[in-house]
This record gives C-alpha cells, structure tokens and sequence, in this order.
C-alpha cells in the first residue's frame, strides 16, 4: 500500500481503523525516503529513533483525544530549530549544532501528535531560489531530476512532492514557500506576517520571514495552519489575533467573489505558459460564480530592488551572531579574536551568504543609509499601499507564482541578478506582509506551474476557500513526478 | 551609477567580519556594483513625503514584568561548545 498519494483524512483512518500503527506509518515514511531520498536528496538530517519512540507514545493517546493530524509524519525545514536534532541552516557555519530547545511551531506540531521524521535541505540561511546555496548537497526536483526544485524551502517541497512525508514545514521570505511549491507542483502557504510564531527559525530577514506549511492537498495545508497559527509571546512580531479554523473555511462558495488580477504579474519577462495557465485558472474560478478584473500594481516593478536592500540589510545585522564562539564551526586558524571571528565566519559562509552580508553592510553604512536602506523602507510604504488600495475593491488578487517553471541545475548560479528575477512575483507579498498561497495549475514541458492566490491581511481562509474551490475543479494536484515511477512504498 | 572599488569591498567585508582575498574583492566588487546599479530604479520614485515601514503590523512595546527566572542550563549550553574548562567557553586571547 503506498501512502504517497493519501490525504490527512485518508491516512488518519488508516490508523483509526488499526490497518497501521502510528508507527508502521512512520516506518513507511522511513522506506520511502530510504528508497527515493538518494535521487531526490531532499533531507539533511532523520531522527528515526527519536520518532519510533515519539510513535510508541502516541499510540497511548485515545482515539476520541486525537485531532486530524495525530500521528502523521512531518519534515522540518532545516533552519527551524528541533531540540535533539542538529540544525544547519544548511550552513557550514552551524555544522553541528544541536539545540537545546525547540522552536514554537516544532512544539506545537508535537502537541498535535505529529511524528517529526527528520530536517530539509534548503539554501544556506534561506538565501536562495535553486536549492543550490546548500552547503551540503543540493536538492533535486522529482519531477525532473535535472532541474532545481526552488528555493529556499527546496528541500521541503520536494519531499512532498516525492511522496516522502504529507506534511512539511517551510519559511518564507521572498517566496521560500510559495516558489519551491510551484516548481515542485505541492501547495505552499504563506500566512499573514505574524500569524505564525517565529521563536526558533533561524532569522534571515526579520521583518519578511514566515514560517508555513507545505502539502499535498489545500485542505491538509489549512490543517497544519491550524496547528502552526497563533499569538506566541516568546515572539514581540507575533500578532495577537484570533485564530479561525481554516479548514471549516473551505466551504467550496466563491459566489460573488471578486478578483484583481494585476497587469504587471502578466508583464514581459512572465512565461506565456505561466499567463496562460493563469487565464485559465480564472476561467475555472469564473465558472463557479467569481468575478474578475484587471488591476495595477504600480509599484511591482520596484519590488526586486527593495527587497534584496532590506532583506540584505537585516541579514548582515541577523548573522552577525555566527562567530563561532557558542555553537557551530570553529576556525582552525586563528591568532587573535578579530582573525578568529574573520576566518570563522569566511569558511563557514558560503558565497550567497558573504555576498547578501555586504550588499547589508554597505547599504547600512554610513554615507549610504539614506540612499539605499531608508529609500527602500519608504519604497515598500509605497508597495504595501498598492495593495490596502487594491483589498479596498478585491477579496483575492490572482497572479502567476514564478514566471517559469523550474530551471536547470547549474543554469543560473553565476549570475545573481537573473537569480533574484525569478521571486519577481513572491516578494511584493512579503513586504506588504499579507498571506498567499500557490496551488499546481499546470505543467509546462511536463513541469508543474504554481497559480498564486493573495489575500487580505489575516484572511487566509479567503484564500484557502478559493484555492479549495479551484483544486476540487481540477486534476493538477493529482499528478505524480517523474520520480515516483517504479517506486514501492 | 555607483563604483564600487575593491578597496570598498575590503572595508565592507572588514566591518562585516569577513575575511576575504584580493581575487575575491575584486570579483565582490564586479557583482556588488551590479546589484547596487540594480537598485538604482529606486531613485525613479519621489519618496520624500513617504515614511518608511520597518514594519507591516502596528508594533506595541513589549514588556514583561521584571521578575527573576531560571535561565539556561549551563551543562547544556556548553554542549555546543567546541572548547571549554571550568563552566568557561574559551576563546583565543583578546588582548595581544
């Protein structure tokens, strides 16, 4: 029996019904990885021990106490930190590195009784749209194993997609979630800013990070929201806001729906497969009652810029605390305490890294602060406006999530800027701050293509319920990869 | 169009704690010049009547009552000390 293809619904009635043990499936999760992970190299780290004894516990709990994820198996991004379990970032600089306390959204996916199987690769610190800005291996795409599976939670949608484990957890700072889902054909959330603790992701951008979900079905992606969401006060930028039930949102009405589809989203440089599968997304979405228009944007264009200032300048000031001296790698070569903080830091970041480190430093320093962080700061105002003024008049705004599907490995790594391109359509969202979803919409030369949905502040189940009404109308979701072919589990 | 020299890029690196060689400023240099003049496009915008946003949500102050609590455990901090003696981490000397 294979469980790659399950549902939350359909995998908790394996176990309410006793045809597997909490652990069984565990184990399964285990076989799988086992037999796809050597192609697909989407984990860094496996706790089977630490889950087969997590299993044995759960099994105690008794069935009317379990909600709809109890005993299912998870994988974490790797710079979401798990007590026991080492945690790197995917960086040299945290080789290692074993924390002593969990993050909040690791203790609430344990307090839901779901079993953490191991961490995900991802680029170096989250820096990154390819996956290849790991410092130990890259991730592969298992619907084509030659091309990248997105970044940075990379490692995260591809073991969803390889039918490794239902449920992962991402970050998203750029597009980290949204972008990895599309290329790897999985839904990926990214919630409001705040709707999620961020006690215990390792920070990249502070004021853009968010932690999401990542899985096979919209209604699984609303499960683990629920589990994941809420006001945390070991967070200051944790909002204190209700938490509805997500899952009861997916009411399958969308009548009298409005939407903004913004023409910069379908501006040159955005694929005509990628348009299209998005013009006919909004067919699907017509036909069960919504309305559409086109919108502006205006600011779109200036987004890219705004973002890499920002969220370079909040990383060289968040990684400042790699030195070394508490946990991690440890130069070998070092006379005083400046060489040792210097070559430290140098062999334990990799390129990505030192690079977004002085593009902050330098917009930071003095002579350029006004120029380039402050003009950024008052930029994003600027871009957050667009979209108060457009949520004035649309319930959703509905664009392409990536202008292609997932490129080659090796294909744009020298050149930084084309790199950047590629979260064009993800980044406006993280700083407006607001929540958006991609969903599978259809394939380009056999890869998946992601149709991004945008919501108003704190309404994700807007965008669930409209994601929801599209995924039931369609079959995208129902596709398998390339890798999955001749596998057992 | 911003220039940014390898001398710059050494100075950077410097403040940022980054040991880097001459081939690797000059190769910084080439790319941080590129993305700079990217950002650029920023300047097409007038921003002066625009105040910044450091942060989407409205922020309030934090603060929780001042009262004492067990910190971290110190056996288990120095877990993850490569090296230590006496409940210390060490480090090379700081003074020369």
């Amino acid at each position: 029996m294979s469980l790659a293809d399950k549902t939350a619904a359909e995998l908790q009635k394996l176990i309410h019904t006793k045809e597997l043990t909490i652990a069984e499936m565990a184990e399964k999760a285990f076989d799988r990885i086992e037999e796809l992970d050597s192609k697909v190299d989407a984990f860094l780290a496996l706790d089977k021990e630490g889950a087969m004894e997590q299993a044995a516990k759960l099994e105690e709990t008794p069935i009317a106490e379990r909600g709809p994820l109890f005993g299912l198996p998870i994988g974490i991004k790797d710079n979401i930190v798990t007590e026991g379990i080492e945690t790197t970032a995917s960086s040299r600089i945290l080789t290692g590195f074993n924390p002593i306390y969990n993050a909040t959204v690791v203790e609430k996916v344990k307090a839901a009784g779901m079993v953490i199987v191991g961490k995900l690769n991802m680029d170096e610190f989250a820096m990154g749209s390819s996956n290849e800005n790991s410092y130990y291996k890259n991730t592969k795409n298992p619907w084509n194993l030659e091309t990248v599976p997105g970044g940075s939670s990379g490692g995260s949608a591809a073991a969803v997609a390889a039918g490794e484990v239902p449920f992962t957890l991402g970050s998203d700072t750029g597009g980290s979630i949204r972008q990895p889902a599309a290329f790897c054909g999985v839904v990926g959330m990214k919630p409001t800013y705040g709707r999620v603790s961020r006690f215990g992701l390792i920070a990249y951008a502070s004021s853009l990070d968010q932690v999401g979900p990542i899985t096979r079905t919209v209604k699984d992606n609303a499960l683990l929201l629920n589990t994941i969401a809420g006001h945390d006060e070991k967070d200051s930028t944790s909002a204190n806001v209700e938490v509805p039930d997500f899952a009861a949102a997916l009411t399958g009405d969308i009548k009298g729906l409005r939407i903004g589809v913004p023409k910069e989203y379908f501006a040159e440089g955005v694929g005509e497969a990628a348009k299209q599968a998005v013009r006919d997304a909004l067919k699907v979405l017509e036909e069960k009652g919504a309305t559409w228009e086109e919108i502006s944007l205006p600011h779109s264009k200036y987004a890219l810029a705004t973002y890499y200032l920002i969220a370079s300048s909040e990383a060289s000031s968040n990684l400042s605390r790699f030195d070394g001296i508490r946990y991690g790698y440890r130069t070998e070569k070092a006379g005083n305490l400046l060489e040792f903080y210097m070559n430290t830091r140098s062999e334990g970041f990799g390129d990505e890294v030192k690079r977004r480190i002085m593009l902050g430093t330098y917009a930071l320093s003095s002579g350029y602060y006004d120029a380039y962080y402050k003009k950024a700061q008052k930029v994003r105002t600027l871009i957050k406006q667009d979209f108060d003024k457009a949520f004035e008049k649309y319930d959703v705004i509905i664009g392409p999530t990536t202008p292609t599907p997932a490129f080659k490995i090796g294909e744009k790594i020298d050149d930084p800027l084309t790199m950047y391109a590629n979260d064009i359509l993800t980044i406006p969202v993280n700083l407006a701050g607001v929540p958006a979803i991609s969903i599978p919409c259809g394939f380009e030369n056999g890869l998946p293509l992601g149709l991004q949905i945008i919501g108003k502040y704190f309404d994700e189940e807007t965008v669930y319920r409209v994601a929801d009404v599209f995924e039931q109308a369609t079959d995208f979701h129902k596709k398998t990869p390339q890798v999955w072919e001749g596998a057992a589990q | 169009m911003a220039k940014i020299t390898k001398d710059e890029v050494i100075e950077v690196a410097h403040l940022a704690r980054l040991a880097i060689t001459d081939e690797e400023a000059v190769h910084f240099a080439d790319q941080l010049e590129a993305i700079t003049n990217a950002m650029e496009l920023l300047n097409e915008l007038d921003t002066e009547n625009v105040e910044p946003t450091t942060h989407v949500l409205e922020m309030v102050n934090v603060l929780r009552e001042d009262k004492a609590a067990p910190g971290l455990d110190r056996e288990l901090v120095l877990k993850n000390v490569k090296e230590h003696e006496a409940g210390q981490i060490k480090v090379p000397t700081i003074l020369d």
